[in-house]
């Protein structure tokens, strides 16, 4: 196989993934196929399913029927297949709306936990690419400080470090500035859009419409666990083809 | 007859060297027993949240026999009952220490549950996403939060467990409450030696208190 052939296999490959909360059936028969280098922007009203179906990906949540593969890991019904569940985590990275930071480690040791006891690295080995991915977000001087010293976009930006030290193949965000005060989002956003621009490979669930239309190779609409439509930024901000896109735009960018 | 009423210092004072005897009785059967219920609590607590039934309810029927029994009761069972099914007898201190261990490991169960799931559920999932097992998770991330969220109702703990102590006099052992009475008997100076006795636990139980205020005031760098 070449090595351009292998590029273009999926990175992540859904078939029929249907996922209920009891008697909710909060995803319907998702196909999703996802290559390295896209990033994929996932939209859609409160409650459609978004985040469910991102933390399917890593599983966060179990779905009941369907086929997932990440990275040539599969991942099967109920929770089942823990090997391939722990493989996919550590090359799957995520970035949560709250941050998910541990109040109880100083930046740098939050950054450093995963690689040093997942990845078995050095200590030195650890801290110094703790210290470049600080630098890379723009916050290398607060390393000893503890998340709660913080600002909210300081302590997202070092979410995200935290996540790329695991040197994810895949990054996964869930409302990535959704808990931020409006003058912070921008620095989380640009951070991201580095990331991007980098060449990572990303699924991003945001409202942010216009970072949407900026950084997406594609975009994907979700109405009530189905995705009612899929295509370039352009085509779905400027020409959605399907009703309940046509709805819901009117109703965001009115805002 | 005059009745004024007289507090005789000389008397209460005079009582303190009876009564220091007992403070090492009173610390080993109050700590020796806290550090036994402390292991007991932590691993009933993580049975009490467990996924399987089958670590559950042994842990519930355990914390809810021992919290829902007077600990007069528990050590009365255990220095006069347990002797006859083990056909031989018990010391008094090994029933003592036996009954704070039990008692108190009740309630750290309660504690170390409560601890574990105030921890919000996204620390888990922040660490799961990274990698981390279930283990390592809760090794590095759940545990080392709750220990901290644990500190003040386990300093309470610690506080009834001594004093629960003070009952233990029932059963012979020679504590605190115990000299004051053996005392009181040659002297029928009641007032100021159980005056005294009760100063000498509040020296005790004022002691743990400022050291657990030490030790959450480190805790809160950080949280
Ligand atoms: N743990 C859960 N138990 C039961 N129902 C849940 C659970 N998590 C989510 N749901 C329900 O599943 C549906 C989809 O939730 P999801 O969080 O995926 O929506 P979302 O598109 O991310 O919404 P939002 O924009 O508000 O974050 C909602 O109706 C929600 O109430
Ligand atoms: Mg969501």
């Amino acid at each position: 196989m070449t090595e351009s052939q292998h590029d273009s296999q999926p990175i992540v490959r859904m078939q029929k993934l249907n996922k209920h909360f009891g008697s909710l059936h909060v995803l319907k028969n998702i196909d999703l196929e996802v290559k390295p280098g896209e990033v994929v922007v996932v939209i859609g009203a409160s409650g459609s399913g978004k985040s469910t179906l991102i933390r399917c990906i890593n599983g966060l949540e179990e779905f009941q029927d369907g086929h997932i593969v990440v990275d040539g890991h599969n991942l099967v019904p109920h929770g089942k297949g823990a090997k391939a569940l722990q493989r996919i985590r550590t090359e799957v990275g995520m970035v949560f709306q709250q941050f998910n930071l541990f109040p109880h480690l100083s930046v740098r040791d939050n950054v450093t936990l995963a690689p040093l006891k997942v990845r078995g690295v050095s200590a030195a080995q650890a801290n110094e690419s703790a210290e470049r991915l600080l630098d890379r977000v723009g916050i290398r001087d607060q390393a000893d400080k503890y998340p709660s010293q913080l600002s909210g976009g300081q302590q997202q930006r070092v979410a995200l470090a935290r996540a790329l030290a695991m040197e994810p193949r895949l990054m996964l965000f869930d409302e990535p500035t959704s808990a931020l005060d409006p003058e912070m989002i921008g620095e989380v956003l640009d951070a991201m859009r580095e990331l991007a621009r980098e060449g990572m490979t990303m699924i991003i669930v945001t409202h942010e419409m216009g970072f949407a239309r900026e950084v997406a190779d594609r975009v994907i609409y979700i109405h009530q666990g189905e995705i009612a439509e899929e295509a370039a930024p352009e085509r779905i901000f400027d020409e959605p083809q399907d009703e309940r896109t046509r709805n819901f735009l009117a109703r965001v960018l009115k805002h | 007859m005059e009745v004024t009423f007289q507090f005789d210092w000389a008397a209460a004072f005079g009582s303190i060297p009876h009564l220091l005897p007992g403070i090492p009785w009173t610390l080993l059967i109050s700590f020796g027993g806290l550090a036994i219920g402390f292991v007991i609590g932590i691993v009933f607590g993580l049975m009490r949240i467990s996924r399987s039934r089958w670590l559950r309810l042994p842990a519930i029927l355990y914390i809810e026999v021992f919290r829902g029994t007077p600990i007069l009761v528990q050590v009365l069972f255990i220095f006069y009952g347990l002797p006859q099914l083990l056909g031989g007898p018990i010391n008094a201190l090994t029933a003592g220490i036996a009954a704070i261990a039990v008692n108190s490991g009740a309630y750290i169960s309660e504690v170390v549950r409560g601890g574990v799931q105030s921890i919000e559920r996204g620390q888990r999932e922040a660490s799961l996403s990274l990698g981390l097992s279930r283990t390592q998770a809760f090794r590095y991330v759940i545990w080392p939060q709750a220990f901290r969220r644990m500190i003040p109702p386990l300093g309470n703990q610690g506080i009834i467990s001594i004093k629960d102590t003070s009952l233990f006099s029932v059963i012979g052992v020679g504590e605190l409450v115990r000299q004051g009475q053996i005392y009181i008997a040659t002297t029928f100076t009641a007032l100021e030696v159980y005056f005294m006795v009760a100063m000498l636990y509040l020296a005790i139980t004022w002691s743990l208190s400022l050291l657990l205020r030490q030790l959450e005031r480190r805790g809160l760098v950080g949280q």
